[in-house]
């Protein structure tokens, strides 16, 4: 049933389920997974981090909200926000269609390096799996 | 080789437990089979949705939808006397049942005035009422209703109807499709008021339904259910998971039990002082209750004014003191969240209040409910 063993595999993976992009311009792409957004349904409602606001690692940052319930997000590295995709606020149900477009928030982080120990591909499938069992 | 051994029997536990965890209605398979994502609802697995909740609630209004509700429990009371008993047991009154297959919403009352359980009660004719109960509750309500019979009533017997399954066909198009799919129904259920229900065969087919739109609630042999469901889907009628079932009866400003209210929580608190008859002379259980108690507080309708999703229990902040969400949720027709609470009885329609969503404070206006009845935003 789970379309997830379709990862993309140039991205970094949380294991509270976003994924992040290393962009060229050394700032992260932030949105949830494939996996999360069947968990949670239908999206209706994304609260985003105030651009500008500093993060710590793990810190609750945003909301994705589903006619079904509420999910926090949470920042995948400890850095500063420096976008938000304003898009969502009308379309939050692209995140379903097309969870790797719909990105959720920008950040820069403080050390690049915390970004590439992220989990890649091949680790967040396994998370994904065992969480099936 | 000692592993080996134990290999065996513990899988077979491990399947046994399965088994006996979750209940399966007749359509489990045709659930599956239409790639539904199966929950545990109250020990029941059923369906969620079917891929979009959102598209099944917006079916329903715009269309016709079937449900799988199965799990609901029909009980049979027959037997001399069964009215006068019906008239002590229930809140509602069935001496406004008078034409059979007659239906009536009534709560189930403890005598401290809580709610058991709340049912739809048919009358077929003087020796024989059909009632439908919530899945959850049927044990404890069939134990309460023998208890009372046992005292009062004696000679009536009390079936619980496992044999029977049940589907509801709901939205605009609901009763062609429903003619399309049942060869020879349309004579017969055409005529169907709201709130009747009539025989036919080994069928029971109500004019009810938990959606605000017009349809149908048809009772049916478990062993014939999933013919049934197939002839509806290729009439075009979509399957509605459990998702869109609970937001479509939010909408049309129904209770759901367990949320709304409960035994601790008296209907008159609940928003169904409607259904409660304390004009008659008749007494029933929870009458002295009821009548003495004082009511503090009522259940209002709310619409979010900022953005975010109402849910249960939150807190609601008014003038006259604190209150609570009892069902919320976003509402797919208005596109914007809206609840039911339960609030101090001195709050007024267009009140603002104030309610606690995580860590903000956002602005919901207090209106009067339904929110949506035949496919029409009403707020």
């Amino acid at each position: 049933m789970s379309n997830s063993n379709n990862l993309p595999g140039n991205l970094k993976y949380t294991a509270s389920h976003e994924w992040v992009n290393k962009e060229t311009d050394g700032t992260i792409t932030i949105g949830i997974t494939q996996h999360a957004q069947e968990l949670l349904g239908d999206m209706v409602f994304v609260e985003s981090p105030a651009v500008g606001r500093q993060l710590k690692a793990k810190e609750e940052c945003a909301i994705a909200e589903s006619v079904k319930a509420a999910a926090d997000l949470y920042a995948p590295v400890t850095g500063v926000v420096v976008a938000i995709n304003s898009e969502l606020g009308d379309t939050p149900e692209k995140i379903n269609t097309d969870p790797y477009s719909a990105w959720i928030f920008k950040m820069k982080p403080d050390n690049a390096a915390d970004v590439d120990a992220l989990m890649d591909a091949a680790a967040y499938q396994t998370l994904v799996d065992s969480e099936a069992h | 080789m000692g592993r080996g051994r134990y290999f065996l029997p513990r899988l077979f536990y491990f399947f046994e437990r399965l088994l006996m965890t979750l209940k399966q209605t007749p359509l489990n398979a045709a659930h599956r089979a239409m790639g539904a994502k199966m929950v545990d609802f109250g020990g029941w697995d059923m369906p969620l949705h079917y891929g979009s909740q959102l598209d099944e609630h917006h079916q329903v209004r715009r269309d016709a939808g079937m449900f799988d509700v199965s799990h609901m429990r029909t009980l049979d009371m027959r037997g001399e006397g069964v009215r006068d008993f019906l008239r002590y047991l229930l809140a509602n009154n069935v001496d406004k049942l008078q034409s059979s297959g007659k239906a009536l919403y009534s709560c189930l009352l403890r005598s401290d005035g809580g709610v058991i359980d709340d049912l739809i009660v048919y009358f077929m004719d003087e020796m024989w009422f059909r009632i439908v109960v919530n899945a959850g509750t049927a044990d404890n309500d069939i134990a309460w209703m023998i208890e009372q019979a046992t005292a009062r009533a004696p000679q009536l017997q009390i079936t619980s109807r496992n044999d029977l399954a049940m589907i509801a066909v709901q939205g605009p198009n609901a009763a062609a499709k429903l003619w399309l799919a049942l060869p020879g129904s349309q004579e017969l259920a055409e005529g169907l008021k709201p709130f009747n229900a009539v025989e036919w065969n080994s069928m029971f087919i109500a004019r009810t339904g938990y959606t605000g739109e017009d349809g149908f609630e048809i009772i049916l042999p478990a062993t014939v259910v999933p013919t049934f469901w197939q002839a509806l889907n290729d009439a075009g009628v979509k399957p509605i998971g459990l998702g869109a079932r609970d937001t479509l009866r939010l909408e049309a400003g129904m209770n759901l039990y367990g949320h709304d209210m409960d035994e601790t929580i008296n209907p008159l608190e609940a928003g169904l002082a409607w259904t409660v008859d304390l004009v008659s002379e008749r007494d029933f259980i929870g009458k002295t209750a009821l009548v003495t108690k004082p009511r503090a507080r009522k259940l209002v309708g709310l619409v979010l004014q900022d953005r975010g999703v109402l849910r249960d229990h939150q807190v609601v902040h008014s003038n006259h003191g604190d209150g609570e969400i009892t069902s919320g949720s976003f509402s797919p027709t208005l596109n914007q969240s809206i609840a039911l609470a339960r609030v101090p009885s001195a709050v007024q329609m267009g009140d603002l209040v104030q309610v606690a969503v995580r860590d903000k404070m956002l602005a919901a206006k207090v209106v009067k409910y339904p929110f949506v009845r035949n496919g029409k935003g009403l707020i």
